[in-house]
């Protein structure tokens, strides 16, 4: 789809919009807009930079979607970006903010790269794959723990908390790597190499780890379990209206602790994954920072695992393409972040936009169907 | 440990303090402004981030430190511009829009900084520094008190001002009314939109002004992410403050501590991993967060728009 098949969409008549198809084309226009809109204004950026806009973005697609190389390094890329994806998306449900995201992929990762050579020589390397995730899983969870606490016993802000633990993880997970599992044999801090036969190994006839495999299934898991559980809808509740929650007897303080536990052990899923899929080791100050670019993509996906995927795509080319383009255009790769925060920013407004558009359809109705909807007749 | 106690140690301690609890000052009394007018401003980072670019370029060409902040009060103010339309007037999730900020200031003062200097860093003149006349002599703490810049000074000023604000004007009283119970202060005749776009501007340029304080009178040099999440410690102490302005100066005096005390423990010959200090601040947060957790005060409207006649 392309900007111009979206255009029309916002003059069709209001009973238009009814059909099926009307609202999936509004609902892709809603995810679709902003991305366009952010770009744009990131080319403008560009522009005002004396770079060419069109030579950038074009560096982008050639080498994150159209190189072989590059496409590959792109769905690998996902395994990653999708873990933590969903590992959001079972918090935002619940309406909970966990942006601490960093600090428990960190650790995650850390865990992994210094629990790893020794595991992977004392067991067989199949046992110490999964051993290794579940670490992973298990102190990106715990990582959660206060941030769950205080929001559930006394209503403590978890934007603040979350953001507190992740900077103390980061720094945490450097201590570690400088120190109990810094490796003997280099220079340079870092932890020990797994030796690559310990690896995910790659999917055959490409370069590509079957991490990418775990990341599917969890999203899968998650998109039933968000869909079809009372455990999904209760979260859903929660999210939508807190009180409300209460009265129907929602073990509030309970939910709010389990889903901020599954979204920390997915996420710190994610970072093992990525050291045992891609890197096998962690270097001192190591920090990909996916944890806050990954936010938008979540909330054009409207929280929905499944449809996050194709986003997640496309974030995981920009940030392939991105590494190459942002070099060859002499502009540090932080260049992304701007298009990120644009993104987040467009949406916002185009929600608001949409949202009194259906307020002003509804408005006769309103007190017969106050649904999002609108405007039926 | 027997170096804990002298001089060196006491005087790194507090006069570091001082410099990196300065910034933390402008930017919590900033939120404790827009949080008691209901708005939670998540984007105080990056507003922090942009004052601190702003601030540098200005005091960078200008050679004037006063242009810089200057520079800084205005680029924070414009930042938080976006706020006021989006999150008073249009009323969208202050949590989303303070994340894209944050993000876009992260961005775009890091490809700003990249594309005009590369990986240089030029230097600033050092700040001169005002000397109180009696009070510097005070044995130990006083020199490191009271010879301070100018703006430091000025930042105290502001919190007392603002304290007097809240308890004695009207002004004050539409703040917390905006913050506490919009609809009341709309029955009043007093425009909710209009105070609360007044106080998020205020905590922009307050914010900004802490930025350019960081890179103009703390570093004298900018390097990108250089805020390093002073825009969320300084939201924390306004939150533990409740709202008081007074106590928003002990709570930035003491994580300013903390953040200083790594170089005061190296001049007491002491060496603790960097990573385990610079975890230190944070750590203190979350540790006093655990223990004053009931005591936290938020204003009753913090984060709903006000929209008249809605329930």
């Amino acid at each position: 789809m392309t900007e111009t098949s979206v255009a029309p969409e916002v003059t069709l008549p209001p009973g238009a919009r009814h059909g099926r198809g009307g609202e999936a084309l509004e609902a892709l226009a809603r995810a679709i807009i902003p991305v366009v809109l952010a770009l744009l204004v990131g080319g403008l950026l560009l522009l005002a930079l004396g770079r060419n806009p069109l030579t950038f973005y074009g560096g982008i697609v050639r080498t994150g979607l159209l190189s072989p190389i590059g496409l590959q390094d792109s769905v690998t890329r996902m395994a990653p970006l999708l873990l933590i994806a969903v590992g959001l998306i079972v918090v935002f449900r619940a309406n909970i903010w966990n942006i601490g995201i960093d600090g428990q992929f960190l650790l995650g990762a850390a865990m992994a790269a210094g629990f790893g050579p020794p595991l992977a020589r004392a067991v067989p390397p199949g046992l110490a794959l999964v051993l290794l995730c579940l670490i992973g899983a298990v102190v990106g969870a715990a990582w959660t723990l206060i941030p769950a606490f205080l929001k559930a016993r006394y209503a403590v802000n978890e934007v603040i908390t979350t953001l507190m633990m992740t900077f103390i993880g980061i720094n945490f997970a450097n201590l570690l790597v400088k120190g109990p599992f810094r490796s003997t044999k280099t220079l340079v801090p870092q932890t020990d190499v797994l030796p690559f036969g310990s690896m995910l190994s790659y999917v055959p006839g490409t370069r590509i780890h079957v991490g990418i495999f775990a990341a599917v299934v969890a999203v899968l898991a998650v998109h039933y379990v968000m869909a079809r559980t009372s455990f999904g809808i209760r979260l859903d509740v929660l999210g939508a209206n807190p009180r409300a929650a209460v009265h129907l007897g929602l073990a509030v303080r309970r939910l709010t602790v389990i889903s901020f536990l599954l979204s920390g052990a997915l996420i710190g899923l994610a970072g093992a994954v990525e050291i045992l899929g891609v890197w096998g080791y962690v270097r001192a100050d190591w920090n990909p920072a996916f944890g806050l670019e990954v936010v938008p993509l979540i909330f054009l996906a409207r929280l929905n695992a499944l449809a996050s995927v194709p986003f997640v795509a496309f974030f995981a080319v920009i940030s392939i393409g991105g590494d190459y383009a942002t070099r060859q255009a002499g502009l540090p790769t932080d260049f992304l972040l701007v298009l990120v925060g644009l993104v987040l920013f467009f949406m916002a407004v185009t929600e608001y936009l949409r949202a009194r558009q259906a307020l002003a359809r509804g408005r006769p109705s309103l007190g017969l169907a106050p649904t999002r909807q609108g405007g039926s007749e | 440990m027997r170096g804990l106690l002298t001089n060196t140690f006491l005087t790194a301690l507090v006069s570091g303090g001082l410099l990196a609890g300065v910034p933390l000052l402008f930017g919590s009394l900033g939120e404790t402004i827009s949080e008691r007018a209901g708005i939670l401003n998540i984007g105080l980072e990056g507003m922090m981030l942009m004052g601190a670019y702003a601030g540098f370029i200005g005091a960078l060409y200008s050679d004037s430190p006063w242009v810089g902040l200057l520079a800084g009060i205005a680029a924070g103010a414009f930042t938080s511009l976006f706020m006021v339309v989006l999150c008073v007037r249009l009323g969208l999730d202050q949590i989303v829009i303070g994340i894209a900020l944050t993000l876009l200031a992260e961005g775009i003062t890091s490809v700003l900084h990249g594309a005009q200097f590369g990986v240089t860093y030029p230097r600033l003149g050092a700040v001169s520094l005002v000397t109180i006349p009696m009070l510097s002599r005070i044995p130990v703490l006083g020199h490191s008190l009271f010879s301070q810049p100018l703006v430091v000074y000025l930042g105290f000023a502001v919190v007392v001002l603002t304290h007097w604000t809240f308890r004695a004007t009207n002004v004050g009283l539409n703040l917390r009314a905006a913050g506490e119970k919009p609809e009341a202060l709309d029955a009043a005749g007093v425009s909710v939109t209009t105070t609360r776009s007044w106080a998020v501007l205020t905590t922009g340029a307050l914010a900004g002004l802490g930025g350019g304080y960081i890179s103009i009178v703390g570093a004298g040099i900018f390097v990108p992410f250089m805020t390093n999440g002073a825009g969320f410690i300084s939201i924390v102490i306004a939150m533990l403050a409740r709202g008081r302005p007074l106590w928003v100066i002990a709570g930035s005096l003491l994580f300013g501590m903390s953040l200083s005390v790594a170089t005061a423990l190296q001049l007491a010959g002491i060496n603790i991993p960097t990573d385990a200090v610079h975890m230190l601040p944070f750590a203190t947060v979350v540790l006093a967060l655990v223990i004053f957790a009931r005591q936290a005060y938020l204003p009753a409207a913090l984060g709903v728009p006000y929209v008249r006649g809605a329930r």
